[in-house]
């Protein structure tokens, strides 16, 4: 794992954030979330009421699904903000990759600091989720 | 809007981190070398989202003796609502301190910013932000969430 103190501007990393999302997945992230809007978990009602061709992931399964580009990229990032656009569906057998940029770094209190640009994509390379996230190093 | 109580238990904070493919060992094991070096367990980035548990008003949720709108022995019923359709369109989070197991947040909404643009695909787009702040029972701010919701006129496109 990568310390934040090495990071430097322009530096990268590529996750592989989920392979083809189960509809499991998303009823584990609508118990643990507590949203369980049918058109999430219930594929009669996505495809007959709501018309679309399948139940949907929740916006915020991917925004959390995106967090571990970070938590898992560096051994000592303390998130200080986070925050994304929605910007496409995702839905059950979608492969979806993270990209964090390196776009600031900086120190704070004599810690090191960090602000990050995010990009989530699906099989298709379709951007589903983008953003950004600030960190400190322990 | 009313003010309620968010109480993270590490079961919760275990549920969620698999929930989104958090397997670091600091969301579940106490013991770990690596939690202990972290200062203990502490919940992902997103976790806070799972406020909706707790939120009495949170309209996703069937209620015992209360008609819910999924499916059944039907298909289900369109929404209270429908002809509009309010989407996710942003998330942010500022943490002004880790959300950890054992924290009792007190929770509070108020509405921000709203706005409209026009589109040519989707025509009057309605932006309406909602800040909820997770407050600890000394009163420091730990968490401030910022929602942006898109309302349109017709049915959902593009978003989720």
């Amino acid at each position: 794992m990568t310390m934040v103190r090495e990071l430097e501007i322009g530096g990268t990393h590529t996750q592989l954030l989920v392979e083809e999302l189960t509809r499991t997945q998303i009823v584990m992230y609508a118990g643990a979330s507590g949203d369980y809007n049918p058109l999430h978990t219930d594929e009669v009602y996505a495809t007959r009421i709501a018309g679309f061709p399948s139940v949907l992931a929740h916006g915020q399964l991917t925004m959390g699904l995106t967090a571990r580009l970070v938590t898992s990229w560096l051994d000592d990032a303390v998130l200080t903000a986070f925050g994304v656009r929605f910007s496409r569906q995702v839905w059950p057998g979608d492969t979806l990759t993270g990209t964090v940029t390196v776009t600031a770094v900086g120190e704070q209190d004599g810690r090191p600091t960090a602000e990050l640009m995010l990009i989530t994509t699906n099989q298709e390379d379709q951007t589903v989720v983008s953003g950004y996230a600030r960190v400190r190093g322990e | 809007m009313p003010r309620f109580q968010f109480p993270v238990e590490a079961g919760h904070v275990l549920c969620f981190a698999r929930a989104v493919g958090d397997d670091d060992p600091v969301r579940y094991d106490a013991e770990h070398e690596r939690t202990i070096h972290r200062g203990g367990l502490s919940a992902s980035p997103t976790f806070v989202a799972a406020v909706a548990q707790f939120d009495p008003d949170w309209p996703y949720r069937p209620r015992p003796g209360q008609p819910w709108y999924g499916s059944g022995r039907g298909p289900g019923t369109p929404p209270p609502g429908a002809g509009t359709t309010s989407l996710h369109a942003e998330q942010h989070y500022e943490y002004h301190r880790q959300v950890r197991p054992g924290d009792v947040l007190t929770v509070e909404r108020s509405a921000g910013a709203a706005w409209e643009k026009h589109s040519a695909r989707s025509g009057r787009l309605r932006f309406e932000e909602e800040i909820t702040r997770f407050t600890d029972p000394a009163g420091e701010l730990v968490v401030t969430a910022r929602r942006v919701r898109v309302i349109t006129g017709g049915p959902a496109e593009g978003l989720t």
